[in-house]
């Protein structure tokens, strides 16, 4: 028995052996685009600040958005995103807390695609969310990428008549970040 | 023994995995999230870059052009004969350009007085919120206007820069909130040349103006200017505006009632001959078209 408690005290001290730390970025890019066919102009967004923080230990993934840091090639678009659409001012940060699976593989330099699971809160709504995220280890870096759909109207975004044809009513977000080593 | 064994082995295992899940559910952003606001400038105070005919404390984004078309047709108390004043019109067309954020020039032309303007406003301080926030806007609005019209008395020696009139404005803004957004816009008009002697070639006039937002993209405004010293007290009145802004996509339309025909800052200023009691108003609208002109530049 006492063994068998050994090898578990052991087993956890590996474990937290392995456990690569925390990686973090404070400059992940994030693309926002509901453009149409018949929309007029490209309907799309990027923000470079994007503050995301994973635990390579537990899988443990977060994300903080400036919704203001969201920038359109179109001025006056981006000034009706932040005023009617996603209404910076009043709901500034999007958030998303989830779960990326089978990290252990991170060890190891190479390219792995994990599932990752969690909540997206944008705009007063939080709501589920699954995809898979593309992670390219060299060295103490991670480049992640993932994309994913996100119904607008999950999220309590009305879209007026007036351009209901103009702007996809699901819009596709695509999350490239480029983490670093954590020191605390 | 065994049992007891079990028991303490049972306890450590579950210890572990309550440490691991309490792992979990730490907020990892604390660790990197700086939790000082940034300053940020408060935007979208009023929907166009006039509130009716007054020049709001909005400005064009860089690299955007806006056209503008305003219109103002004849006075209410015209009759059905003339359609309550649609009639007659009378209009002003305007390209408004933003060079800087707080930088935009404009050039227009009135059918009123076949009158040129130009005009710039900069806003040295504009109302912020977050670190080191600042409460008002603070712009200047200066401009020239052009009277094109041939020669009232041909016969006396008349100078090219008789036919000029300037006006400066301080804008002094503030958003109260999502709704309510207010404004004092102190003016100064000089006219190069006035009907008589015993004119002032300086107008002094203080305007007020508002708005307030009924729904997200629709909102009602106002705008008034007191004239301190009047061209002529008994012709002219202060100018009262009363309407609302209807904004849909790449347009912004304003619809309202008004007592100026003239729409450049010298003409409804000074020049403002309908009295609201007596429904001399004009029906009119602006419209505004805003077209991006210049590709923005990834950073």
């Amino acid at each position: 028995m006492k063994k068998i408690i050994i090898v578990i005290l052991a087993l956890f001290l590996v474990n937290s052996a392995m456990a690569q730390g925390k990686y973090f970025t404070k400059s992940g890019k994030i693309t926002f685009d509901a453009t149409t066919k018949e929309s007029p102009e490209k309907v799309q967004a990027v923000t470079k600040t994007a503050v995301a923080v994973l635990d390579a230990a537990s899988g443990n993934i977060q994300f903080s958005v400036l919704m203001r840091g969201f920038q359109f090639e179109h001025a006056l678009m981006e000034e009706h995103f932040h005023e009617n659409y996603v209404e910076s001012t009043k709901y500034p940060k999007a958030t998303f807390k989830g779960q990326l699976e089978g990290v252990s593989a991170l060890a190891k330099d190479g390219t792995y695609e994990l599932p990752v699971k969690g909540q997206l809160s944008l705009h007063g709504a939080s709501r589920d969310i699954q995809t898979k995220v593309k992670v390219v280890v060299s060295g103490t870096n991670m480049n992640a990428t993932a994309t994913f759909m996100a119904p607008l109207a999950d999220y309590n975004i009305a879209i007026p008549g007036l351009v209901a044809d103009k702007l996809a009513k699901t819009a596709s977000v695509k999350v490239e970040c480029l983490l670093q080593p954590l020191k605390n | 023994m065994i049992n007891l064994r079990k028991g303490i082995f049972l306890t450590l295992i579950s210890m572990i995995f309550l440490l691991k899940a309490k792992a979990q559910e730490e907020d990892l952003l604390k660790l990197v999230e700086e939790d000082k606001p940034q300053k940020e400038i408060v935007k979208n105070a009023f929907k166009a870059t006039r509130i009716i005919n007054t020049q709001s404390m909005e400005f064009l984004a860089p690299g955007t052009m806006d056209f503008t078309i305003l219109h103002r047709f004849g006075q209410l108390d015209r009759g059905v004969n003339n359609l309550f004043g649609l009639d007659e019109a009378s209009m002003r067309m305007a390209f408004d350009f933003g060079i800087t954020k707080n930088l935009m020039i404009g050039v227009g032309r009135s059918t009123y007085k076949k009158e040129l303007d130009a005009f710039f406003k900069y806003a040295p301080v504009r109302q912020s919120a977050g670190s080191s926030a600042f409460p008002v806007t603070i712009a200047l609005a200066s401009g020239l206007t052009l009277n094109t019209l041939p020669w009232q008395d041909p016969v006396r020696q008349n100078y090219f820069t008789s036919r000029m009139a300037f006006f400066s404005q301080v804008i002094i803004g503030r958003k109260f909130s999502e709704v309510l957004s207010l404004q004092l816009t102190p003016t100064m008009i000089h006219y190069n040349l006035v009907p008589t002697v015993d004119t002032s070639n300086d107008i002094y006039a203080l305007g007020i103006g508002g708005r307030y937002k009924l729904a997200k993209r629709f909102s009602f405004n106002w705008d008034y200017s007191y004239v301190i010293n009047s061209l002529d007290k008994n012709v002219y009145t202060n100018p009262l505006s009363v309407g609302i802004d209807i904004e849909t996509g790449g347009h912004v339309f304003q619809l309202h009632f008004s007592n100026s025909t003239g729409m450049n800052e010298r003409a409804f200023v000074t020049e403002t001959s309908g009295h609201w009691d007596k429904t001399e108003v004009r029906f009119g609208f602006n419209l505004s078209r805003i077209f991006q002109i210049k590709k923005r530049k990834e950073d």
